[in-house]
């Protein structure tokens, strides 16, 4: 079982961290993972995007040409990465921010307030956890509990505050489905 | 087995690297390899290590030199163009018969180029590289293990050979992240022997002299020759692979680095859909593994060689096959990745069509 994501939005909306928030759960629950983003000329407002690899078995390819699951967190990242889905594909997009709507009917859409949700909270930047909780929701991929030690292993210099934060907006990405 | 760490691949390199024994490093920042200066500067800073930002390139390289002549394990990493201001310390070094490991991450090129993957530097890490009759000892890993385990073979066999080593990573291998396993027990650079050759102050003992010229007549070419010798030796006892579902193929893909990675996939899907595609992945790039090749090219019809270059390893494939089998190549040059539906596509046009 072998299932391959891609995670893009702007610079500063938490894909890099996401990506490797997945890999840590991943190799928490035993799986073999890979994680490649996309390096070098990104900066806050442009645009990033990532790969990750989760499987069962050792992880072949660490380049994502035809994703599972995809994840976009803005508009342009929508134009990019609906078209690389696979057929019957999982796509999760930031409602919030994306005003198209995604187009190929033979994939499954799934559309999350991430950043409606996470400004309830009182922090938008934390908008990332809330499509992570959904999706392994979604997806049951991955463990919540597992998600929620791998953002700690991300952020171990964050506070308390946020940690706890973070967690919570898992769990309303979780408990939207 | 021990804990798995999830690691950058440059990251790796640098734990590999402090593992092997290693206590020594000077280098020059350049993309896509920034993060083992980085990280090597806090890790030497901790183990007490020597870590040098040079200059430049060619100040590193020296660095290197002078450090490795008195007996000590050193290394140095770069990134293509860095590693091309490198080639006349690496030359000297190759000159003199001594032991350094180099690591490459290579990028787009040529010139400046970009900081995506490539794998443009073969011809250069692996036919010589700078002026001079010499190879280096090249490594090709395809994963952050890899990145960890391969500074020690490098060290080990550049020390037993007493030649500069290579490790030839790219831009992908270096920023991936994967788990890594710390499989060795590091090694205590105390307890590693102080070479013959090496500069440690001549009291009481002959002095040594490290140096890669000879103008008395004849007598550099009788260097040259024992040297040739020591490259005999190499080739008939290092050549490395990883050789899956070679052995009743009807196609055999060779690749290694990342493209191994991406053929890896392509072969797995060739395989589900009835074609029998095996995957030769060379992990020495000098010595090259010939021996092999040559063995397989007398059942195997076909080969299909993938680089994310426009064709430089393949030259040795046809080489090793003696151009006795048909060998089909797929590049991609300029930062270009191959993905595995790619190379895919091509096994199919080569094969005839689906099944």
């Amino acid at each position: 079982m072998t299932t391959e994501i891609i995670i893009s939005g702007f610079g500063g909306q938490g894909i890099v961290s996401s990506g490797i928030i997945l890999s840590h759960a991943g190799l928490y629950e035993s799986k073999n993972v890979t994680f490649f983003p996309s390096y070098g000329a990104e900066m806050r407002g442009g645009t990033a995007n990532c790969s990750v690899v989760i499987s069962t078995e050792p992880v072949a390819s660490p380049i994502v040409a035809t994703p599972d699951i995809v994840i976009v967190m803005n508009e342009p990242s929508l134009t990019r990465f609906e078209p690389t889905l696979k057929p019957n594909g999982l796509l999760f997009y930031n409602k919030t921010l994306i005003k198209s709507v995604p187009k190929r009917e033979e994939i499954t859409i799934i559309p999350v307030e991430a950043n409606a949700i996470a400004e309830e909270l009182g922090q938008g930047r934390i908008a990332n956890m809330v499509m992570l909780g959904a999706m392994i929701k979604k997806t049951t991929i991955l463990k919540l509990e597992t998600l929620k030690r791998a953002q700690r292993k991300r952020f171990s210099r964050a506070s308390d505050d946020q940690l706890s934060l973070n967690d919570r907006a898992l769990d309303r990405g979780y408990e939207l489905f | 087995m021990a804990e798995k760490k999830l690691m950058y691949g440059n990251h790796a390199i640098v734990e590999g690297v402090l593992a092997a024994g290693c206590r020594f490093f000077a280098g020059y920042p350049i993309t896509p390899q920034n993060e083992i200066p980085e990280f090597m500067s806090i890790r030497m800073n901790e183990i007490g290590g020597v870590f040098i930002q040079t200059e430049s390139e060619i100040a590193a390289i020296n660095m290197l030199f002078g450090a490795a002549a008195a007996g000590k394990r050193a290394m140095t990493s770069s990134s293509s163009p860095g590693i091309s201001l490198m080639q006349e310390g690496i030359s000297y070094i190759a000159g003199a018969d001594i032991p350094v490991l180099v690591v490459n991450v290579v990028r787009g090129g040529p010139g400046l180029g970009n900081i995506a993957p490539a794998q443009s530097d073969y011809f250069q890490a692996t036919k010589g590289g700078g002026h001079g009759d010499y190879f280096t000892i090249t490594l090709a890993p395809n994963s952050a293990q890899e990145l960890y385990e391969f500074p020690k073979i490098a060290f080990e066999l550049a020390e037993k050979y007493r030649n500069p080593a290579l490790i030839l990573a790219d831009g992908l291998l270096g920023q991936m992240m994967e788990p890594v396993e710390f499989s060795y027990k590091p090694i205590n650079p105390e307890t590693l022997p102080e070479p013959p050759y090496a500069l440690s102050g001549c009291k009481n003992r002959e002095r040594r002299i490290v140096r890669s010229y000879d103008l008395r007549p004849g007598k550099l070419e009788a260097w040259n020759w024992q040297r040739q010798k020591k490259y005999e030796q190499i080739v008939a006892n290092e050549q490395r692979f990883e050789a899956t579902a070679c052995d009743d193929a009807e196609l055999i893909i060779v690749a290694y680095g990342t493209c191994a990675r991406v053929c890896d996939a392509a072969a797995r899907m060739a395989r589900t859909k009835g074609y029998r595609v095996g995957l030769l992945r060379p992990i020495t790039l000098w010595p090259y593994p010939s021996k092999i090749l040559s063995a397989l090219s007398k059942k195997t019809e076909h080969f299909l060689v993938v680089e994310m270059n426009m064709g430089q390893m393949v030259d040795d494939v046809r080489l090793a096959t003696e151009c006795k089998k048909k060998v089909f190549f797929h590049g991609r040059p300029g930062g270009g990745v191959p993905t595995p539906p790619e190379v895919f596509g091509k096994i199919e046009t080569i094969l005839g069509g689906a099944r």
